[in-house]
């Protein structure tokens, strides 16, 4: 049986990654209709959907966990910012093409790693979710790798671009597989080893290279986003995404 | 507004299907684009479990003002078809 310590621990954890899968999701919502080429719009708008089931499930869990009734809609509509605990790479506005492919290759990278480690979690939810979620992020890692690739090692511009998007992103890189606060869950299993840095590592730096994109150096890295320390672009985000359901709280129903 | 990039032929066979069934088509600029952006478009829905993609310019189709020559002369020849055949008893397990 899970001690309290470890429930309260584990509920934030749930919330971490449910926050992060949420608030790319919505950056990801914006670029429809923005994309160049419809294509694009289509794969873009495919990944936000899987993600917002992953947040879906996640947040569900988190309900049980947390034990208060609370449903899915409390968590994505109902908690201010400074509750959220998502990674601060994930609230950054989208920029241009090669900067939202950067951003979410990034993502992808670590998350690919989380989602596997999690498949040998020993909370049964989690790891069932860990086997689809898993599933998903391969395919937008394919996706996004591939567009780094190509825009890095494309025209002038797009090269420019790119490297740009890589210099601006890296400083919120760092904080991605740094969770130190989390040791009590590894010792019970629920969490993998903490080895997705390294793998964030071996992931990216083979595609920064075929992209021929530098990879910068001596970069200072931000903290504070999954302890609900936030820049200014997640209260925007977030005002847009609640509005609905706290402008009609009484009846809107989905 | 047209794209830039060329156009490819999208192929998708069903779980259950032997062939590859022509879906419809997209625009990217190389093959692997191609089937990733097939895959979004095309099989959202589980309508298939295998893709193939062909550049359009690559497609060589028969030319419509050839139907006649090309597909009439088969018409009314029978003899082509083994339920033209009355087979002896013999081997009529065949």
């Amino acid at each position: 049986m899970v001690n309290t310590a470890d429930a309260s621990m584990l509920l934030r954890h749930v919330l971490r990654h449910g926050d992060r899968a949420l608030v790319l999701a919505q950056r990801l919502g914006q670029c429809v209709t923005h994309s160049p080429e419809i294509e694009q719009d289509v794969a873009l708008a495919n990944i936000s959907l899987d993600l917002i089931g992953q947040a879906r499930h996640l947040y569900t869990y988190a309900g049980v966990l947390e034990g208060l009734q609370h449903d899915e809609d409390h968590f994505a509509y109902w908690r201010d910012g400074d509750e959220f605990l998502n990674p601060l790479l994930v609230e950054q506005p989208n920029g241009d093409f090669a900067y939202t492919m950067v951003r979410q290759f990034f993502h992808d990278s670590y998350a690919i790693a989380y989602w596997d480690s999690m498949r040998a979690s020993t909370d049964s939810t989690l790891a069932a979710l860990a086997v689809r979620a898993h599933k998903e992020t391969s395919f937008h890692l394919r996706h996004s790798r591939s567009w780094v690739v190509r825009l890095g090692d494309g025209t002038t511009e797009s090269h420019h671009r790119t490297q740009e998007a890589v210099d601006e992103l890296w400083s919120l890189t760092g904080e991605l597989a740094s969770n130190d606060d989390e040791s009590e869950l590894r010792r019970a299993g629920f969490i993998g080893e903490n080895e997705l840095g390294e793998r964030w590592t071996a992931t990216v730096a083979p595609a920064l290279n075929e992209a021929t994109l530098q990879v910068p150096t001596n970069v200072a890295m931000a903290v504070g986003g999954w302890e609900g320390r936030h820049s200014e672009h997640l209260a925007p985000l977030l005002a847009e995404l609640q509005s609905v359901a706290r402008a009609h709280q009484a009846w809107a129903k989905w | 507004m047209s794209s830039k990039w060329p156009m490819w032929e999208v192929f998708v066979r069903a779980r259950r299907g032997v062939d590859h069934v022509h879906f419809g088509s997209v625009h990217a600029s190389d093959s692997e684009t191609a089937l990733q952006s097939a895959r979004d478009l095309f099989t959202r829905r589980q309508e298939g479990v295998s893709i193939w993609v062909v550049r359009s310019s690559d497609v060589v189709a028969s030319d419509p003002a050839k139907e006649a020559e090309l597909f009439d002369p088969a018409v009314g020849k029978d003899y082509r078809f083994p339920t033209h055949y009355e087979l002896p008893a013999e081997v009529d397990y065949m």
